[in-house]
């Protein structure tokens, strides 16, 4: 019989190992997918994995495109996993995105085609702005009714995606466009691009900004009052109100804080790689960004490195698709798995397993 | 008399602690047999072995004369085994007979299951109404429940962990009338309790464990309270003492005072009022569930009431919240030390941080000094003798008594001028309990006031200078509490609740 047994303290060691065993399990089990699907699983999983950086002709081309993926995803995460720290859950971070990028987008579109240093931090404010806008609303009717915030974060991305095709269409369409859909692309505008910092290396500010998000994330996790409350918040609630923490004023700011980096990973993206504002220019990298978190443990150095893993099964999982013929669904059925398996083997880091008899009394 | 229960060489080892080393002792039909040690002496884990929830490393049972080894509780329920545990698991919404029914193998239909329970009850001198909601029975009354979930069964053994902290004097002596009728029946009884007056008034034979081996065996009776705190701890116990101090002024006031309970089960307080002096102790007792947890609450400013009515000399702080408190010194401990006074999972630096951060001085600008905040949780760790291999373990992996220490220690070391602590002994053993005790005469000594909330009313009794009771969220007038007799407490404390017409045959 197999029974699990808690452990006194959470054990160190699988807090780090559950992630690397996860991705483990998830190739085996991608394998045997993709061996259904009629492909060489050995195969599959090097194009996704070693090829977008190794191989020696598109290497060239992917490589740079693993911080552009990975960068908007650690940046979303970071917000998020404050929040889920605390047991606060936004789970609509893809609108929030899509509003910080609307809005960001605005204000250049506004100031076209004025060349002034200020569009781009204006920008910059307006997507960040724009994203804890939207992540008020479920925090204010959490916080005032006591409404669910997952699910009035969740169903907002349908609104934020139908406002986001209505501006595509009408309000921010391109006038010199012909009459298509989307907006002017930003790429095309200096002053309010969001081109490569470092040529060759897909570096551009939203990069930057992630890598910042991480640094601050740390510092505030571990050594401040703030990041204190927020981790027994999501321990111990109770102790947390008796710590003098004030739940309506944490979830203000959690939903705040992943509301306006989301907004600002928009807001980059729209600038950047992106370009324009479109219908579709969302990659879902908000929900992506909620596997991210849980992968890195809503740790930020964890979350760093689930993001770059994660944007690798993009790009691999483009590749996968163009070289092998992969459909589209099995490489998201693959990063699904990378959760649940996660999820799964969770449960060896508070419990060790004991196998031993059953016995008839 | 028979032998029903015979223990021989049981042994188990944990990770790092062995909780029991060659345990043996023999329990006779109908007889009484108290288990008495320390906290972390081994006593539950005998116990969880008995009713099949541990399985012991070596060492066997033998029940009737056959080997009894119980996989899981359900066959140490088959074999005449039944348990009352301290923490009670029954769940509020629904009704007496519909918790009994979830506990048991093939219950029976409902309006049957009622009748026996009537029975049952009666028998027993325990009455108890099938069809009330669990979530409005008072403490007693839910033990009850508990202890009837256990007869249904026939049981041969009854352990009984902790039963009577939760009860008022006259609910303890009903609970004694029927177990001395069930023992007079024939059923054995394993009685696990810290309090040594109970166990001289209740037991036949008693057990003593001390770090997981059998130390003694005696018949308590013949001992005096004294005698069997010793054989516990292994050395003489120091009983709290304090020299006669006079009091000074007024530094708590509470006038008025009505708070709304937070949870749905829970109790409001209305109209509570008392005073606390500098130096002085003020013991609250009363039945668990009675506003005990609210009037804590509202005293630590975890739940905001009317800003005058509760005043820190004159002024009024009613609606300040737990950090504006701290800072003006009135400090709380809680009763539930895992998850409100403590977060278990977290260690017991960042425990220390999670009230000392303002008086200690733990943070600059709210960026944490982790040094200095180690550096308090190792100072409570050594002035409470707090167990534990460092301030980097977590909460959780400390016994409960060790955690109460920590927990009591890290506000007193806080220079209160207002403590409020709530149960500051409960499931702790002796000696770690006295050294609470000390602790909090010897803050009132040194000129704070202290308000103690405790249902163990020998405790109250010890250390308060004025009682008063809570009582559906009412709080008696306090009246000093030097000559009350328990007769005087318990009616207090409203009485046996719902007991008018206790009667057992026996």
């Amino acid at each position: 019989m197999i029974r699990l047994e808690k452990r006194p303290t959470p054990s160190r060691f699988w807090t780090l190992a559950t992630p690397l065993l996860a991705v483990i399990l998830t190739m085996i089990a991608g394998g045997l997918l993709f061996a259904f699907l009629g492909k060489d699983p050995l195969e599959a999983i090097r194009t996704i994995f070693w090829d977008p950086l190794f191989h020696p002709q598109f290497a060239s081309y992917s490589r740079p495109q693993l911080l552009v993926k990975a960068g908007p995803l650690i940046l979303i995460a970071i917000g998020l996993s404050l929040g889920f720290r605390a047991g606060i859950w936004n789970i609509g971070a893809e609108g929030q995105y899509i509003i910080g990028a609307i809005c960001g987008a605005g204000v250049a579109l506004a100031f076209y085609p004025l060349e002034a240093w200020y569009v781009f931090p204006l920008m910059v404010i307006a997507g960040a702005l724009g994203g804890w806008a939207w992540a008020m609303i479920p925090a204010l009717l959490k916080t005032r009714f006591r409404t669910n915030e997952i699910l009035v974060s969740l169903l907002l991305v349908y609104v934020a995606e139908e406002l986001l095709a209505s501006m595509a269409l009408g309000l921010m369409r391109n006038p010199a466009g012909g009459g298509f859909p989307g907006s002017r692309n930003l790429q095309q505008y200096p002053a309010a691009a969001n081109g490569e910092l470092i040529a060759g290396t897909g570096m551009h500010w939203g990069v930057a900004a992630a890598f910042i998000a991480v640094i601050l994330a740390y510092v505030l996790l571990n050594r401040h009052m703030l990041g204190f409350h927020i981790r027994l918040t999501g321990q111990s609630p109770r102790a947390a109100r008796f710590a003098g923490v004030r739940p309506n004023a944490l979830i203000l700011i959690c939903l705040g804080t992943s509301g306006a980096l989301a907004g600002l990973a928009g807001l980059f993206e729209v600038a950047g790689p992106a370009g324009q504002i479109s219908i579709d220019f969302n990659q879902g990298y908000g929900f992506t960004a909620i596997i991210v978190a849980f992968l890195g443990r809503l740790h930020p150095v964890g979350i760093l490195l689930a993001g770059l893993l994660m944007g690798l099964t993009y790009i691999g999982g483009d590749l996968a698709q163009f070289m092998l013929g992969l459909p589209a669904a099995a490489i998201q059925a693959f990063q699904g798995m990378l959760l649940f398996f996660l999820l799964g083997v969770d449960v060896l880091t508070n419990y060790r397993i004991r196998i031993g008899r059953t016995e008839a009394a | 008399m028979t032998t029903l229960l015979t223990i021989e060489g049981l042994t188990k080892a944990y990770p790092g602690v062995v909780a029991n080393s060659d345990v043996s002792f023999a329990i006779a039909e109908g007889e009484v047999h108290a288990l008495l040690g320390e906290n972390g002496a081994g006593k539950s884990t005998l116990v969880k072995m008995i009713y099949g929830l541990v399985k012991p490393d070596s060492g066997r049972m033998i029940l009737h004369g056959h080997p009894y080894e119980p996989a899981e509780p359900r066959a140490a329920r088959a074999a005449g085994v039944a348990m009352v545990f301290q923490h009670f698991s029954l769940f509020d919404a629904l009704n007496v007979a519909e918790n009994i029914s979830l506990g048991m193998e093939s219950p029976p239909p409902r309006r049957q299951l009622a009748a026996r329970i009537r029975e049952v009850s009666d028998a027993y001198g325990l009455p108890l109404d099938p069809d009330r909601t669990v979530g409005e029975l008072s403490a007693g009354e839910r033990q009850r429940v508990e202890i009837i979930r256990c007869l249904l069964q026939d049981p041969k053994l009854l352990i009984m962990d902790e039963p009577t902290s939760v009860l008022t004097p006259q609910e303890v002596e009903i609970l004694f009338r029927t177990l001395r009728k069930l023992s007079s029946e024939g059923t054995a009884i394993l009685y696990i309790s810290h309090k040594l007056e109970e166990i001289r008034t209740l037991c036949d034979s008693a057990t003593i464990l001390r770090r997981g081996k059998v130390v003694d065996s005696c018949n308590p009776r013949e001992k005096s309270a004294a005698e069997l705190a010793e054989l516990m701890v292994g050395s003489k116990l120091q009983t709290p003492s304090r020299p006669g101090a006079t009091p000074g002024e007024i530094v708590l006031d509470v006038a008025g005072l009505s708070v709304r309970s937070a949870s749905a089960f829970g109790t409001s307080l209305r109209d509570v009022t008392f005073t606390v002096r500098a130096g002085e102790i003020l013991g609250i007792g009363g039945v668990a569930g009675n506003g005990q947890d609210e009037l804590l609450a509202a005293l630590s400013g975890e739940a905001q009431a009317r800003a005058g009515s509760i005043r820190l000399r004159g002024t009024p702080i009613g609606a300040l919240g737990p950090n504006q408190r701290r800072r003006i010194a009135i400090l709380a401990a809680p009763e539930e030390r895992l998850g409100h006074a403590a977060a278990p999972d977290m260690s017991l630096t960042e425990n220390a941080l999670l009230t000392g951060a303002i008086r200690e001085g733990l943070t600059t600008r709210g960026f944490l000094k982790w040094p200095a905040a180690r550096a308090f949780a190792e100072r409570v760790i050594t002035a409470f003798d707090v167990r534990t291999p460092g301030p980097a373990n977590a909460a959780r992996s400390l016994s409960g008594g060790n955690l109460q220490k920590f927990v009591i220690g890290r506000e007193v070391l806080q220079r209160p001028e207002v403590l409020v602590v709530n149960q500051p002994t409960w499931g702790v053993d002796a000696a770690a309990a006295a050294a609470i005790r000390q602790a909090l005469l010897d803050l009132a000594e040194n000129g704070a006031a202290v308000v103690v909330i405790s249902q163990d009313l020998d405790e109250l009794m010890e250390i308060s200078d004025r009682f008063a009771a809570l009582n559906e969220g009412r709080l008696s007038p306090p009246r000093p509490a030097r000559g009350l007799t328990m007769e005087e407490i318990g009616l207090m404390m409203g009485g046996a609740h719902d007991m008018e017409t206790p009667h057992v045959d026996a």
